[in-house]
């Protein structure tokens, strides 16, 4: 009974008062930046266990950072992928068009083209040189910041372009917000706006592949923010279960929207360092490292495609921009911290890394920058010709009552009657007869 | 029809191509289902918490994993939004899966994974992704579950648009219901009334229960056959009045009907969404009176849009308001199931009420 307050008193008086831990960035707008915190290890120190070893192996990538370009822009290390200076001008050059795409697109919305765009600056490794990594059939289920995905499958970009202004063009015919992109043909999952759902859809596409023996794999994407949904805890759980070969791709760029990665629960551990309590592999790594972002994805990718299981990448970044066109950052966090990112630019990064090796020069980067802004600028124009948002050349208004069933029922055929029946009195000036 | 005509014997089988038939009750009658289209499609996978070795807790897939394999029925962790989460990724790739949840009151934590990503995916990716899942959910009360084994939350799903919500009253009507809801390419919520698994039930609940083997619609062909969703079935042709039920409770209504003498068309309505409208709408023109009768809450209940319908359609054909005899605005109480239960008494008032005007 010792635990116990005494009758007289209020119950818990001879205890501390508890207090509620209510995390708290390191910097707020105006402060001076500190980024003491930020791992920056050694490149090239890390070990590179076996693709197909015990998930437990992992456990001291989940806590290090996988880095492979130094500061002398050499590659470094084990993970070295040794990628060939082809494949590496390739990777640059889609980081160049995302860059002139976003640039291009969040200038679009600015104008009125569309209500929407977000972008993925200062991430575009975390999906281009991951996407280089897996095959062009594996299946991937992104979240919406994974516009490099689709343009390192080379999708068309009027295509992008349309479906972001939802005019006539749009494939997905007007119904989707933009960026909700969906490609079948690219292996490209349809993008939903609920956070975290495409996780166990991930999981349950690569356990489809196993049941039916195929040799495809999936991979997934997820911000570090909505990796505190109960999806994600979901998938994480039937990836092991079942060993499905997926790979959960977590985005760590320090930011959800105005809460910092605190809120999702980074103070006390690592993303990471979450896949050792499921007995998935997991490795933590620099994601504006292109070189460390492939050779890990591709770590995950062959351990998968060799049915030795799971992985879950923490790929460590900054969202350099704001959230999307909706959001302004300057309200919440210090315009410095883009600035003093301890991990750099991913872009400047390879580009440097070519440079360095002999096999690219500033002029020839000047080129391809132009050359990728052209390549956009005509793909807008082209797709301009097909209407931008509100401007009427929308898909046909009935459109909007199909797909929702293979078949129309009878409520929707006599909605889309209604729906006739208010156009002709909106442009017919008079009701229908 | 009497219970004396039930018991004689074996009636033609309605709707089946195949000679033999079998007396099953509803479980047997899913249970075969599954077995079928399990054989018929290699894409067909059964998946849920306790489904596989062990069969199910109402026995709906015993055997199932014995003869298909463990790949094709398993077992999942207990995470409902893990288990319809990953039937989309099924779905997705090509498969058709046939999620179980084990009740229905724990659907819940898989409605984003419903509400959000199968119903709107075939909209959203403009038929790239479609989602061809069935999920078999036991719902309904009248079995001392309390508040969480008797839950119909039918009305959440029907307001969803891009699901299809399909409930079974008979053995005969379960399997081929089930086979058709297994091959729609639309996701579907397949509601199975559990107080009714084993037999049908009167609203008596102090009466012995009777088996399914004692009623016609028991008579299950054997091999596949289907039957189309979005139709109703006449369970008895009348000119007094419209009942529009589902599940157990049309055998509730039929038992009532029948004790009262009443000359009532039983609607079976079989498919919540999409409606048999024009079954609807025949019935009500040709009675005049319409009466409503569902186990769930009243407030925002499927009962109201059907009220509503018939009020629309049928209004200057109407002789008497419609009625709806429901479950209380209560969650579902444990030891006041049959005070809360819309059974023969609510049901009874309902129509002298409307028989009276």
């Amino acid at each position: 009974m010792a635990d116990r307050p005494d009758a007289d008193r209020e119950a818990g008086a001879n205890k501390p008062a508890l207090r509620l831990h209510v995390p708290e960035p390191k910097s707020r707008p105006g402060d001076t930046v500190d980024f003491s915190h930020v791992p920056v290890s050694q490149p090239g120190k890390q070990p590179r266990p076996d693709e197909a070893c015990d998930a437990r192996e992992t456990e001291g990538l989940c806590h290090d950072l996988i880095r492979v370009l130094g500061d002398d822009d050499r590659a470094h290390g084990p993970w070295d992928p040794k990628l060939d200076p082809d494949t590496l001008r390739t990777m640059l050059g889609h980081f160049a068009l995302v860059r002139a795409f976003d640039e291009r697109m969040f200038r679009g919305q600015r104008q009125g083209k569309t209500s929407f765009y977000m972008k993925c600056t200062g991430e575009e490794a975390t999906s281009v040189s991951a996407a280089m990594a897996l095959a062009s059939d594996d299946m991937v289920f992104p979240s919406y910041r994974q516009q490099g995905v689709l343009i390192a499958r080379g999708y068309d970009l009027v295509e992008m372009i349309n479906q972001i202004y939802s005019n006539k063009g749009d494939k997905l015919k007007g119904r989707q917000l933009p960026i909700m992109y969906s490609s079948r043909e690219h292996s490209f999952f349809s993008i939903s706006g609920n956070l975290a759902t495409q996780t166990p859809q991930a999981v349950g596409w690569a356990m489809a592949s196993a049941i039916k023996g195929d040799s495809r794999i999936a991979a997934t994407w997820v911000g570090e923010g909505s990796t505190a949904e109960g999806d994600f805890h979901s998938a994480c759980t039937f990836a092991t279960v079942y060993n499905a070969p997926v790979i959960l791709n977590v985005i760590n760029n320090q930011w959800a929207i105005s809460s910092f990665s605190g809120f999702a629960g980074s103070e006390r551990t690592t993303f990471a360092a979450r896949a050792l309590g499921y007995g998935l592999a997991g490795l933590r790594v620099d994601g504006n490292d292109a070189l460390a972002v492939y050779a890990a994805q591709r770590w995950a990718a062959n351990r998968a495609r060799a049915n030795a299981g799971p992985t879950l990448i923490e790929y460590f970044t900054y969202r350099a921009e704001g959230h999307s066109t909706s959001d302004d950052p300057t309200g919440y966090r210090s315009a410095q911290e883009r600035e003093e990112w301890p991990l750099g630019d991913p872009v400047m990064r390879l580009k440097n890394h070519l440079i360095a090796l002999g096999e690219w020069d500033e002029d020839r980067q000047t080129e391809m920058d132009r050359e990728a802004a052209e390549r956009v600028k005509a793909a807008t124009k082209e797709a301009e010709k097909n209407g931008i948002l509100g401007h009427g050349m929308h898909q046909p208004f009935r459109t909007m009552f199909e797909d929702v069933f293979e078949e129309l029922p009878w409520n929707l055929k006599e909605q889309a009657e209604q729906a006739t029946r208010e156009r002709l009195i909106k442009f017919n000036g008079g009701r229908p007869k | 029809m009497s219970t004396a005509e039930m018991s004689t014997g074996v009636t033609e089988p309605k709707g089946a191509n195949n000679d033999t038939v079998r007396r099953l009750n509803m479980i047997e009658a899913i249970n075969d289902a599954l077995d079928i289209m399990l054989e018929r499609d290699p894409d067909v996978i059964v998946l849920g918490e306790d489904v596989g070795y062990f069969g199910g807790v109402f026995r709906c897939t015993a055997g199932l994993q014995e003869k298909h394999g463990k790949t094709r029925v398993f077992d999942t962790p207990i995470s409902e939004c893990g288990i319809i989460g990953v039937a989309v990724g099924m779905g997705a790739y090509g498969l058709r899966p046939v999620p179980e949840i084990q009740f229905a009151d724990y659907i819940y934590p898989g409605l984003d994974q419903l509400v959000s990503e199968a119903a709107r995916l075939r909209y959203r990716s403009a038929t790239e992704y479609i989602a061809p899942m069935t999920v078999r959910t036991p719902f309904g009360g009248g079995i001392f579950g309390g508040q969480t084994h008797s839950q119909s939350p039918e009305a959440l799903f029907t307001h969803v648009s891009g699901l299809k919500t399909v409930i079974p009253s008979t053995p005969y009507d379960a399997k081929g219901l089930l086979i058709s809801c297994i091959e729609d390419n639309d996701p579907v919520i397949f509601f199975e009334p559990k107080r009714i698994y084993n037999g049908p039930f009167s609203g008596y609940y102090d009466k012995p229960a009777e088996p399914w083997k004692r009623h016609p619609q028991s008579e299950v062909p054997e091999g596949y056959y289907r039957i189309p969703l979005g139709k109703a079935r006449t369970v008895t042709e009348g000119e007094a009045l419209t009942v529009l039920a589902y599940g157990t409770m049309v055998h509730v209504a039929e038992s009532v009907c029948r004790e009262k003498g009443v000359d009532a068309e039983i609607l079976d309505l079989r498919t919540l969404a999409p409606l048999d409208i024009e079954a609807i709408e025949a019935s009500v023109k040709k009675t005049g009176r319409c009466l409503i009768v569902h186990e769930a809450t009243r407030t925002s209940g499927f009962g109201a849009e059907l009220s509503a319908l018939v009020t629309e359609r049928c209004f200057y054909h109407l002789e008497a308001p419609v009625e709806r005899v429901t479950g209380f605005d209560t969650p579902y109480p444990h030891s006041l199931e049959w005070a809360y239960f819309p059974g023969p008494i609510r049901i009874g008032e309902a129509i002298d009420q409307l028989l009276s005007e």
